[in-house]
Order: structure tokens, then sequence, then C-alpha cells
């Protein structure tokens, strides 16, 4: 996906009443009318949040009868979780890597720094 | 299992990256700022990490490289800003590729029952610029890594 692209849909994303629509999408289509019922904004107001996600490639519409239906585009989602699964990895990896070298200076310490028998355990520090 | 929590909520210029790590808070710390440590763990297997300069203080610079298996090579660097401590390590970051593009980084260690959780927050400049990082900053070797893994299979069968 394109980086403006991106910047799209996370854009359309941003906004709570946007991510109801997208959920209740989910369930199916829906007309202007059905998807303004739950909330306390006009139709109108619906209308424009759904050219916003029109646009960054989230929602289709289509004419049947009268009737304008919205559909859900779940694609652009899908590659949302996979620009983070990528991020994800890299550092997935580096904390993996950080897990084994923690281990491995633990247990480097056991072995060349046991404490002196019978001297203070903590008394090393000052140089 | 995935035990690193990345949160990057939509609309906000922000990475906030979570992990508990089975080691004293003194130990994680120094494994985040003594360079020789950096090198053996920041970045996928398949990248190279050499330090430029490592000033670990306040007003310390840093500069580091990473080289992939096709030989290219990506700097970052940037400032430590306030003393580093286990309390807060506060740098920019800045990758080369991208100047201008700067992120404040503020990384805090707690302790709890052995173990530390180290918790960093990320402030991009805008959200595109997180984005920007997130789909391509930090991605290199990692996207084919399944094909480097073929070829290092193909290797250890070899030898």
């Amino acid at each position: 996906m394109a980086a403006d692209q991106l910047s799209l849909v996370f854009g359309a994303l941003a906004d709570p009443t946007r991510r109801a629509i997208l959920t209740r999408l989910a369930e199916g289509e829906a007309t202007v009318a059905q998807l303004a019922a739950p909330f306390s904004v006009s139709q109108p107001a619906i209308s424009k949040h759904l050219k916003v996600l029109e646009h960054a490639g989230l929602v289709s519409r289509t004419r049947r009868a009268t009737a304008r239906l919205s559909r859900l585009e779940a694609g652009p989602l899908r590659e949302v979780t996979t620009w983070l699964a990528r991020y994800q990895r890299f550092w997935d990896e580096s904390h993996e890597r950080l897990d084994d070298l923690l281990a491995a200076l633990q247990a480097a310490q056991e072995d060349n720094g046991p404490p002196e028998p019978g001297g203070d355990s903590e008394g090393n520090h000052d140089e | 299992m995935s035990k690193t929590a990345i949160t990057a909520e939509p609309g906000i210029p922000m990475i906030i990256i979570t992990r508990e790590f089975d080691a004293p808070r003194d130990l994680v710390f120094r494994a985040h700022t003594d360079p020789d440590l950096l090198v053996q763990w920041l970045g996928p297997r398949d990248l190279t990490t050499t330090i430029d300069r490592y000033e670990t203080r306040n007003g310390g610079t840093w500069r580091f490289l990473q080289t992939d298996a096709e030989g290219n090579t990506y700097g970052f660097h940037g400032v430590f800003h306030g003393e580093p401590s286990p309390d807060g390590i506060v740098q920019t970051f800045e990758f080369e590729g991208a100047s201008g593009h700067v992120c404040l980084q503020t990384a805090t260690l707690a302790e709890r029952g052995g173990k530390t959780l180290v918790r960093t927050v990320s402030a991009f400049q805008s959200v595109q610029d997180r984005d920007a990082m997130v789909a391509s900053g930090m991605e290199r070797g990692v996207h084919d890594s399944g094909e480097r893994l073929a070829e290092l299979l193909a290797r250890l069968q070899a030898s």
C-alpha cells in the first residue's frame, strides 16, 4: 500500500463514528438511513463520513433499485494489519535476541562474580 | 508467542512498545545503553549493526549503521536528552534516509519481582511520519525473511 493511501486509511479510522460505521458494515450492507439510526447525527453527516471511507477504499457504494447501499471493503484493513505485523516482527526478533543476551549476561555474572565468602555481597560497586 | 506489545493508534503520531524481560533493571538498562551490548540484539538477526559513535550522557550523540544481507546500509543517529538512567532514557531518533524527520523516544524501565518492564514511547512529528517509519523504516531484512531462511538452510545443509 502506498504511504498516502495508508494515511487515508488511518485518517478514515481516526474517527469513532466512522469506526462504528465500519463495525456495522461488517455485519452486511446498509443504507444511509440504517447507518444513521444508532447515532444522534443527521443522514447528511453520515453521508460525509461514508465519502471519507469510500475515498480511503474502505467502503464501496452500490445502487439496488431505489436504495443506495454501502458495503465494507476489508482489503485496506488487512494491509494495515500487515503494515504493523512487519514492524512487530522487527521488535519481536530484537527482543528475543535481548532475552538471550540478558540470560547469557546473568549466567556469566554467576560464573565470574560470586560474592566473596563472608564478604558483603553488594560491596564491589565503588571504584 | 508474541510478548512485545505495540500500540499505534490511528490519528495519533505515537508508537508505544512494551516488553517484559526476565532480568534485573540495571542489566536491562546496560543492554540498552552499552553499545557493545546494543549491537548484539538491536534488529533482526540478518541485519548487522555497527556503532559509529555512542555517548551515553546528557547531550551525547549516537550513530549506528545497519547492513542487510545484500550490503545495503542504513544509518540512524540521535542525541540523548538528560542523563540516561533506568528511570528514563530520552533521545531523539532520526533515520538518515529521511533527514529532518525526527522522533522523540522515552524509555522507562520498571522492575517488579526480578523482572523488568520496558516501556518505550515514540513521539513523531506527524501521523504521516509515524506511518512512514512503520511502513518503511524498520521493515528491511524482514519482509523477505522466508527467502533468507531457505538460503540459510541450504547453506547449512551444504556445509
